[in-house]
């Protein structure tokens, strides 16, 4: 049988021998740990603490009243040291809670088991998710709770969590399913619990065997859990193409996973639900990913959220010569940072340092038209016209071309032998298209 | 470390390593067993035709280029490629100075003045092999005979005619078996006529990736399938359809000049339509206008209409709704 997958995409090199092999290995946190305000897609949070506080472990530290939102725990117990403007991964100055760690992880009153998730109403178990600061821990950090409550017309028939994990150098995904299997499986039961429905499905990319292995052999008493092999290829684990390839369904064009009944988790947010049921204890902790031709032993580290990407790297054995580049996810997606001063947050799965001649940029030359990248688009645009259109600022030509649709996979990037910014561009007329709109809608009105 | 060594750039963070250039080398490679060829049945000739196309089409660039003050671009492999593919298109006779001017129209006006690498609107060496038949059509149709030609054109050489001329019936001449047509023993320009050594190169080009089969295939097989509905008078229909294929540069044009990425659609689907247009405008113009070949002019009209098959042959958008192009509000 062939296996499933979508049109377009590309094959590049997995790059993951370097970890995938490697048990995770945990990091006690340092002194000093950072807790950004907004590690999520939604409303900021506002303090709940102020300078001089003590903090438990697992206490909220921050919160907002917005549905749109999740709070935020110490993952240390300590005192407040600051409350500032301080380094984001993304760049950007953000509003952060500085917590001294004492070293003493004291937990704070109230976290333990929850109720049995069978035995709750799907409002009482979004409000423990939610409770628990839980975010999609792929990179974009939207509030899980919130996606777990689609509109009431939009029935969910196919819960899928996403073990693809196709992008390359990282490995974290698959050592959580291989080490903490019944964890990710417990999650993905709980859902499948609050949406009333018998399956649930786990797929993941052919290139991890063992971790396909190890989830059938864990859940071969439950014949509502499906575990589905994928081609290898990326961005199979882009929700569109992911749907696509299990359910045949597409998510129509500016929709939701919900407009085709579908609703997909990462494994770690899995994993997550779990321990905020189990333990009660909320996301204060992660596996990241450190790799890249500057460190000198790469490795899966789970780390508590908060902690400098530097202590990670020291982790994973030093750096091996001055980096190139840093990033924060995977080489395709990720986003290249100005330090290693900066904390790991809610959606880091990954830290790349690459060596300078790792990240060597190659100048622009004039685009021949070869066609690679619409071949390789898995939105099946034109983004060598999208391309040009964006170069000349005709922005309502690539609105047209439904340069809204592009996923920024970087797909058309990599392949593009004129070594053309086609992502870059995208995103610059993405963003002028919708303020375009934005503009539209306020005359309107 | 500090910020000022860390190179910060939009996503993605690595690239294939295919380059332009890498691309050009290709096909240039590919090119290479139908230049032998040309070589072994022309004579070294062929060799020196080829040499002078080359240097005159990266000459030029570099000479443009230098007097525009812009950035010299031949290491993109681009000009050389023309170099080759004007020399293929030229028959071994021609006489260096007009090389010199075929390069000069496909390199300055098809290819520079439209802006460079990817933004000439025909295959330049195509348009400077049709300036060079409309200006000197006696020079450009002076075909000899495989193993005749010795360096310098002896004036009294006989010309040979092409298989298509004497199968349309304008040339007298017995026609060549089909096997020495495969094998390119037959008149015609240097690159033209060994279907075998461009079939090599094809596949060579498939196999990296370079093409794809889309155009050569819908090309031929139109052909192809136009020949054998519609034979030439007294001729037997597969026969008719196999020098039909076989001769007059239809493997250089499909596999080649065709494929140019520059003038030929970007969409798959383009393609496929562009391949089936060069197909039916080469029978057209074979069988209805008062010229034998056909190739190179298919190819150049659909060059022309490139840019309109790529405005409305647009693939679906992945999630493309019943309602229309439109998104979802
Ligand atoms: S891959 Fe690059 S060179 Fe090729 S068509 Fe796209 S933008 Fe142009
Ligand atoms: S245009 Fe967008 S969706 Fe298409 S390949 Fe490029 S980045 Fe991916």
């Amino acid at each position: 049988m062939s296996l499933r997958t979508f049109k377009g995409g590309i094959h590049p090199d997995d790059s993951k021998t370097a970890t995938n092999g490697k048990p995770i290995v945990k990091l006690a946190p340092g002194n000093r740990l950072y807790f950004p305000l907004q590690q999520h897609i939604g409303a900021p949070l506002t303090p709940k603490v102020g300078v001089g506080d003590a903090v438990k472990l697992g206490q909220v530290i921050a919160d907002s009243e917005s549905f749109m939102s999740v709070p935020l725990h110490a993952s240390v117990s300590g005192t407040v040291s600051d409350i500032g403007l301080y380094l984001y991964p993304t760049g950007l100055k953000m509003p952060t809670i500085v917590v001294d760690n004492d070293g003493q992880d004291t937990l704070s009153e109230g976290i333990g088991p929850k109720p049995d998730p069978e035995t709750l109403s799907p409002e009482e178990i979004r409000a423990v998710i939610r409770q628990a600061g839980i975010v999609g821990m792929g990179g974009a950090g939207f509030p899980t709770h919130v996606k777990l409550t689609p509109p009431a017309d939009k029935p969910i028939s196919y819960v899928i969590v996403n073990g693809a994990e196709c992008e390359p150098y990282l490995t974290s995904d698959h050592r959580v399913m291989l080490e903490h299997p019944d964890e990710v499986l417990y999650g993905a039961r709980v859902v499948r619990h609050l949406f009333g429905l018998k399956d649930a499905f786990i797929a993941i990319e052919e290139n991890k065997p063992d971790a396909i292995a190890t989830l059938q052999e864990h859940a071969a008493d439950d014949d509502g859990i499906h575990i589905i092999a994928l081609k290898k290829k990326y961005p199979q684990g882009a929700e569109k193409q992911l749907i696509h390839a299990l359910t045949g369904r597409m998510v129509p064009s500016g929709g939701l996973p919900a407009d085709v009944g579908c609703l997909v988790l990462n494994i770690d947010t899995a994993a997550e639900i779990c321990r905020a049921f189990t333990q009660g204890m909320p996301l204060i902790r992660r596996v990241v990913t450190v790799a890249g031709g500057a460190v000198a032993e790469p490795a899966n580290i789970e780390t508590r959220i908060g902690v400098p990407f530097r202590e990670l790297i020291d982790c994973a054995g030093g750096l091996t010569c001055e980096p190139g580049k840093i990033i924060m996810g995977g080489p395709m997606m990720g986003i290249a940072g100005y330090s290693l001063d900066v904390p790991v947050v809610k959606g880091t799965s990954g830290i790349l340092a690459f060596r300078p001649d790792e990240v060597a940029v190659s100048p622009e030359s004039n685009c021949l038209r070869c066609g690679r990248c619409v071949q390789v688009c898995p939105m099946h645009l034109l983004p060598a016209q999208l391309n040009a259109y964006a170069g000349k600022g005709d922005y309502e030509k690539c609105e047209e071309l439904d340069v809204l649709d592009c996923i920024e996979c970087g797909c058309c990037s990599y392949v593009c032998p004129a070594k053309r910014h086609l992502v870059q561009s995208m995103r610059a007329a993405k963003q002028a298209v919708q303020i375009q709109r934005g503009k539209a809608k306020a005359a309107s009105k | 470390m500090d910020s000022n060594t860390l190179v910060v750039s939009s996503s993605p963070h690595i690239k294939s390593r295919e380059t332009t250039t890498r691309i050009m080398l290709d096909v240039a490679i590919a090119l290479v067993p139908a230049l032998l060829c040309g070589i072994i049945f022309f004579g070294v000739r062929a060799l020196y035709i080829t040499v002078v196309s080359v240097v005159s089409c990266v000459g030029l660039e570099y000479l443009w280029q230098k007097l525009c003050k812009k950035r010299v671009t031949i290491s993109d492999g681009t000009a050389l490629v023309t170099g080759l593919l004007l020399a293929m298109n030229l028959p071994a006779t021609a006489p260096w100075w007009m090389v010199v001017v075929g390069a000069l129209i496909a390199i300055i006006i098809a290819k520079q003045l439209f802006g460079g690498t990817g933004h000439n609107f025909v295959n330049p060496a195509l348009a400077g092999r049709a300036f060079l038949l409309a200006s000197w059509p006696v020079l450009m149709t002076k075909w000899v005979a495989p193993f005749t030609l010795g360096f310098s054109v002896a004036p009294d050489l006989l010309s040979s005619a092409t298989p298509l001329a004497i199968l349309k019936g304008t040339a007298e001449g017995q026609l060549p078996s089909l096997m020495d047509m495969f094998l390119g023993n037959i008149g015609g320009c240097i690159g033209e006529t060994s279907a075998l050594a461009l079939l090599l190169g094809g596949i060579y080009l498939l196999l990296r990736r370079v093409i794809s089969i889309r155009i050569p295939l819908s090309f031929i097989g139109m052909l192809a399938v136009l020949s054998f509905l519609f034979p030439g008078a007294g001729m037997d229909r597969l026969t008719y359809a196999a020098y039909s294929i076989l001769g007059g540069g239809v493997f250089l044009g499909a596999f080649f000049m065709a494929t140019d990425y520059t003038t030929s659609p970007i969409t798959g689907k383009g393609q496929i339509l562009m391949g089936l247009g060069c197909g039916v405008l080469t029978f057209v113009i074979r069988r209805f206008g008062g010229y034998p070949e056909g190739v190179s002019y298919a190819i150049l009209l659909m060059n022309i209409a490139t840019p309109l098959i790529d405005k409305y042959l647009r693939p679906t958008k992945f999630g493309a709704t019943k309602r229309g192009r439109s998104h979802v509000a």
